[in-house]
Formats: structure tokens, C-alpha cells, sequence
């Protein structure tokens, strides 16, 4: 039972992270419409600017706030420099250019700030008020700023008029043109956020697995893996996806003797296609119902 | 990814209706594989062989290209087959002492009926899921050939090494340009194969798919089949080049089949041009140049450099490469006419 709730935790875990990368995958596809493939790699670019920032003597917290509102700045950028000139021109080759940006991203923080391993801090205490079993204080300050992000996102989106208009703007572009919404500089603005929380799930996996150039690969995958089973159009759903992505991961790496963690990737992965072929929009997801 | 863009209406047409080469097409044709015909004797071996490469991804490209392009099926998961093909290819090759040549369409066959399997539970899934489900099999196949229980034929994680083939007949030609012409063989019997296969009724069946999955079935068209028997032939081009790269690199190891394999087939689907047969071409061109021309741009950051030509390659020639020379061609004639 001991071993059981240890790895349950862990999962736990590990999936706030996936959860909030989840959010960031969500976020972008609610206000654009499409999936950020070079998500990951914008957010380990953010995490090195965070890095340098730290490294010149700026404190924790004004580090955080700074690198979000940098990130904001440079996905707006991405977004009107980049991609605007591929717009409308097919989904494949918007797919292209995010693949170019992963690329992009990977190669050039490699190149400023080297592929050594780096270490990265923490702003939990190392001790917990109450001490906790099984899980450690940087874990639970995960989760916990994951369900902060969680509550601000819903919140923006439920009850401002820009998030109003920037679901308008993803949904139904033409129509949210006729009411006055400027669409493109929604889209815009999609991606800024999308980078800011980005930014804020890159901080919070870097103290976990060091900082590198390719650290978020295998955790975007997850993320989208949660995102996707959660259903892409709920972000409450996406975050309890990369939970459960997280605790499957670990139960079934443990549990099941043949797969060990040479498999668990794989199989993690497996289930969760199996559950998508019976529930094709997600375990949250609206179906959409189309007309002929 | 549900809608891809849809190719430019003319050669649908064209397609659809069956057509046959015209005479200027023919000329085109013949000198593009006289040229191919000659080019190893004006290059080094090692030249040679990143042509073998390129003619071996291009076959690759295609099959993408087929379940892509034309039927609106969207995978990250082709290194997979790729991985089938060429274990099959080497397996039967080591320890099993069959001859280069027969390994082909085994690795063939194997893929057909790999793929076809999985384009049955690939069928509820369209788009991004579809995108997710294919990802994993890519993720997963390092994984899975690494594993231990069937190292005993794979080799776990040394992979399997082949000796490269010596041409036959005591030809006085290298190995190396030997291969280039064997795997020229190969490409153009595939790459009729796919003519045949997408100009007639299959091919419209598929099209009418990719743009309009209702209307098709309600046209009669038995999507479910089709859907899956294109996952199976897309499967079986790729598996064939797979086969092609495992004889021509001699050796197969699990981890040179991941993720970055099935992003490359889909960079030369797009950049050589979508739903285009000569368009797969210039994909296994560019899968094999471009990384090596953006290292002699900057020995830095080549991966950077490599993310600027995608994204230029988009901006000015949105419909690939064959999308372009079609539009210049255009240009060229109707210039001509005016003048």
C-alpha cells in the first residue's frame, strides 16, 4: 500500500508538470486554433532567460514575473513576425514553420548558453510546515502553482471581455471580425500567453530535471499526450489529463513486471490512444456535432 | 490537422481524369532520368551514396505523400515502418541468408499488412488525435526494438550489420554506384506503381475522402477500406525504402529510427510538394542536403540554420517545391503565348 501511494504521489507530481504544460498546449489551441508543436522549446528558452536573470543577481520572484512578461513579449513577436506570413496557407505548413521554430529554439540556446547540464533553483523551502510522506515541498508547490495558473486562466477566459473575444476570434474568425474583434492581434495574443504559461511550467520542471537544451521533449509530449485526454477544448480537463498521464506512467511502470521503465513510455502512451479510439474528443471534451 | 489545403484544382483535373502524359511531359521525364542515369559518373562514392539516400527517402516521401497528400491521413509515425522494413530487410539478410534483392518485397509485404493493421483503429481517430496516436508508434518503436525479450533477431540496442551487395555479373562499377542504380530501379517501378494506383478510380476514391469524407460514402465509396489499404500502401512504400536504407547504410540500429525520421518524411512531403508524385523527389533531395548545407552555413548552430530554410522554404514556395516549378513553367508559357 506504502509503495502504492509513493508512486501515486510521484505521478501526481510529476503530472502537475505535465498539467501545466497541458494548460499552455490548451490555451493555444482555444485561442488560435492549432497546436504549438515548438511549445516545449519556447518554454526552455524562456527558462535559460530566467536562468541568466538569476545568474545576474535578480531576485527569485522578480525573475518569475520578469520572465513571464518577457515570454509574453517574445511570443506576440513569434506570432506577428513568424507565422503571420504563413497564415491561411494550410495547416501542414504552419506545421513546418513550428517544426523550423523547434529547431530554431533548440540549436540556438545550445549555442548561447552551451548543452552542459545546468542546474536550476527552486523557490520552495526545502521543508514542509507539516512533513509529508510522500511527497517532497517542490512537488506540492508544483501542483500548487499549477492550480493557480488553472483558476487565473479560467477565470481570464470566463469572465473578461478579452478572453470573451479571444475564444470569439478562435471559434468563429469571420463573425468575430463583423462585431469589431481584431483577430489577428487576438492570435497574437494567444501566443503571448501561451508562452507566459509556457514560461511557468519550464521554472517549475527545471529544478526536477536540470536544465538543458532538450529538457522539455519528452515532457511536451506528455503534455499534449494530457491535453489530448483530457479533451483539447477544456483546460480544467486538460489539467486532470496530465495528472492522470503522470500517475498512469509511474503505476504502470511499477505494476506491470515485463514492462519495467524500459516500456513505460510506450505503454503509457498506448493506453492512451486506446482510450482516445473509444472516446475520440477526450474524457472532458465537447463533441462537436457537425452538420452536413 | 482534419482539413489539409487542398492542391491546386488543375491537377486534380488532370489526375482524375485519367490523363496520359502529354508529349512535353514525356520529353521532361526522359531527360530527368537520362540526367539520373549519368550523374554517378560525375560524382565521388560518397556523392553517390547521398543520392542512394535521397532516391531511398524519396520512395519513403511518396508513400507519406500518398496517405497524406491524397488521402487527408495525417502520420508522425512512418519512421516505424521505415524501422519494419529495414529490420525485415536485415533479418532475413543475416541470419536468415537470403539474397539483397528478395528482401524488398518481403519488407514490402511485412509493412502492407503492419500498416494496414494499424489504419484499423486509426480509422476513429482524424487530426490531432490522429497526429498523437501515430507519434506514439514513433516514440515507441525505439523502445519496442530495443526491448528485450526479441534482441535475440534485432540485436537489442547493436542493431544488426549487413555486408553491402557486390554488383552482379562482375560489372566494373563501384559498390556504392551499384546501389545507386539498383534503388533507381526500384523508385521508378514505385513511383509508376503510384501513378497507376492514383490517376484512375482508387485514386479518385481516395481524393473524394480527403475532401469530403460524407459526401464520398454517400457516393458509395467504402471509406473504412480505403482508409485503411492506403495506411497499408503507404506503409508498404515506406517499408520497401526502408529495406533500400538498411542495404544501403549496412546496418540497422534502434535509436536511428525516431521521431526526427518521421518529421523528415513530412518535411519532404510539404517542402517537396503535397499531392504531388514528382514532388516526393525533391523531399528525399532536401531531406538529405539541406541539413548538410546548413552545417557548411554555420558549424555553430546548424539546426538553427536548418529552421530558417523550413521557414523561408514556406514562405516563398508555399506549395513545394514541384508547386513552384509548376507556377514558374506557368508563367514561362503563358509569357510565351502572350508575346
Amino acid at each position: 500500500m506504502d509503495l502504492f501511494l509513493q508512486q501515486t504521489f510521484a505521478g501526481l507530481a510529476f503530472g502537475g508538470v505535465y498539467a501545466c504544460v497541458a494548460l499552455a498546449v490548451v490555451m493555444i489551441y482555444q485561442a488560435t486554433d492549432h497546436l504549438n508543436f515548438a511549445q516545449g522549446e519556447m518554454a526552455m528558452f524562456s527558462t535559460y532567460i530566467a536562468y541568466t536573470l538569476l545568474h545576474h543577481g535578480v531576485p527569485y520572484w522578480w525573475t518569475f514575473l520578469l520572465t513571464m512578461a518577457i515570454s509574453f513579449a517574445g511570443g506576440v513577436l513569434v506570432e506577428r513576425i513568424i507565422l503571420r506570413p504563413v497564415e491561411g496557407t494550410g495547416v501542414l505548413n504552419e506545421v513546418i514553420v513550428f517544426i523550423g521554430l523547434i529547431a530554431i529554439f533548440n540549436s540556438t540556446a545550445g549555442w548561447i548558453w552551451e548543452y552542459t547540464i545546468k542546474p536550476f533553483p527552486s523557490p520552495f523551502p526545502k521543508e514542509t510546515l507539516i512533513p509529508f510522506k510522500f511527497i517532497g515541498p517542490h512537488d506540492l508547490g508544483v501542483i500548487g502553482v499549477t492550480l493557480l495558473v488553472l483558476a487565473a486562466v479560467f477565470l481570464f477566459f470566463r469572465f473578461t471581455p478579452v478572453g470573451l473575444a479571444m475564444r470569439a476570434a478562435a471559434q468563429n474568425p469571420d463573425s468575430a471580425r463583423l462585431v469589431g474583434i481584431r483577430v489577428g492581434w487576438m492570435l497574437a495574443l494567444g501566443w503571448g500567453l501561451a508562452a507566459a504559461i509556457g514560461s511557468v511550467a519550464g521554472m517549475m520542471v527545471a529544478p526536477i530535471v536540470f536544465l538543458e537544451p532538450n529538457m522539455m521533449a519528452g515532457i511536451l509530449l506528455y503534455g499534449f499526450a494530457g491535453a489530448l485526454l483530457g479533451g483539447i477544448s477544456n483546460p480544467v480537463g486538460a489539467v486532470a489529463g496530465g495528472f492522470m498521464v503522470g500517475v498512469l506512467e509511474n503505476l504502470v511502470g511499477t505494476y506491470v513486471p515485463f514492462i519495467g521503465s524500459q516500456l513505460k513510455l510506450s505503454v503509457a502512451l498506448v493506453l492512451i490512444v486506446a482510450v482516445l479510439v473509444f472516446r475520440p474528443s477526450g474524457l472532458f471534451g465537447y463533441v462537436v456535432v457537425k452538420r452536413v | 490537422m482534419g482539413d489539409q489545403s487542398k492542391p491546386e484544382t488543375r491537377e486534380l483535373a488532370a489526375l482524375a481524369s485519367g490523363a496520359r502524359l502529354s508529349r512535353r511531359q514525356v520529353v521532361g521525364l526522359v531527360a530527368a532520368l537520362a540526367a539520373a542515369l549519368v550523374l554517378p559518373w560525375f560524382l565521388s562514392d560518397y556523392r553517390t551514396f547521398q543520392f542512394t539516400l535521397a532516391i531511398i527517402y524519396a520512395i519513403a516521401v511518396l508513400g507519406l505523400n500518398i496517405l497524406i497528400g491524397y488521402n487527408g491521413q495525417f502520420s508522425l509515425g512512418h519512421a516505424a515502418f521505415y524501422a519494419v522494413g529495414a529490420y525485415t530487410a536485415a533479418i532475413l539478410m543475416d541470419p536468415g541468408g537470403v539474397a539483397y534483392y528478395w528482401t524488398i518485397p518481403a519488407a514490402g509485404a511485412v509493412c502492407l499488412v503492419v500498416g494496414f493493421l494499424f489504419g484499423l483503429p486509426a480509422l476513429r481517430l482524424e487530426g490531432l488525435y490522429l497526429a498523437l496516436a501515430t507519434f506514439a508508434l514513433s516514440v515507441a518503436t525505439p523502445q519496442l526494438l530495443k526491448y528485450d525479450a526479441i534482441s535475440k533477431w534485432t540485436g537489442g540496442v547493436q542493431g544488426v550489420a549487413i555486408i553491402k551487395p557486390d554488383p552482379p555479373f562482375d560489372l566494373p562499377i563501384s559498390q556504392d554506384r551499384w546501389l545507386y542504380y539498383f534503388t533507381l530501379v526500384v523508385m521508378l517501378v514505385m513511383f509508376v506503381g503510384a501513378w497507376n494506383l492514383l490517376r484512375g478510380r482508387t485514386g479518385r476514391a481516395l481524393k473524394a475522402i480527403r475532401d469530403n469524407p460524407i459526401a464520398a460514402s454517400a457516393m458509395g465509396v467504402n471509406t473504412a477500406l480505403y482508409k485503411s489499404l492506403t495506411f497499408g500502401v503507404s506503409a508498404l512504400y515506406t517499408g520497401i525504402a526502408g529495406a533500400l536504407g538498411a542495404i544501403a547504410i549496412q546496418f540497422v540500429a534502434p535509436d536511428s529510427f525516431n521521431l526526427f525520421l518521421s518529421i523528415s518524411f513530412l518535411v519532404g512531403v510539404v517542402i517537396g510538394g503535397l499531392a504531388s508524385i514528382p514532388g516526393a523527389v525533391f523531399g528525399g533531395v532536401v531531406i538529405v542536403f539541406i541539413p548538410n548545407l546548413a552545417e557548411q552555413v554555420s558549424k555553430a548552430a546548424p539546426w538553427a540554420i536548418y529552421g530558417i530554410f523550413l521557414i523561408l522554404f514556406m514562405y516563398f514556395m508555399p506549395t513545394g517545391i514541384w508547386g513552384f516549378i509548376r507556377m514558374l513553367y506557368a508563367r514561362f508559357t503563358r509569357g510565351r503565348r502572350a508575346g
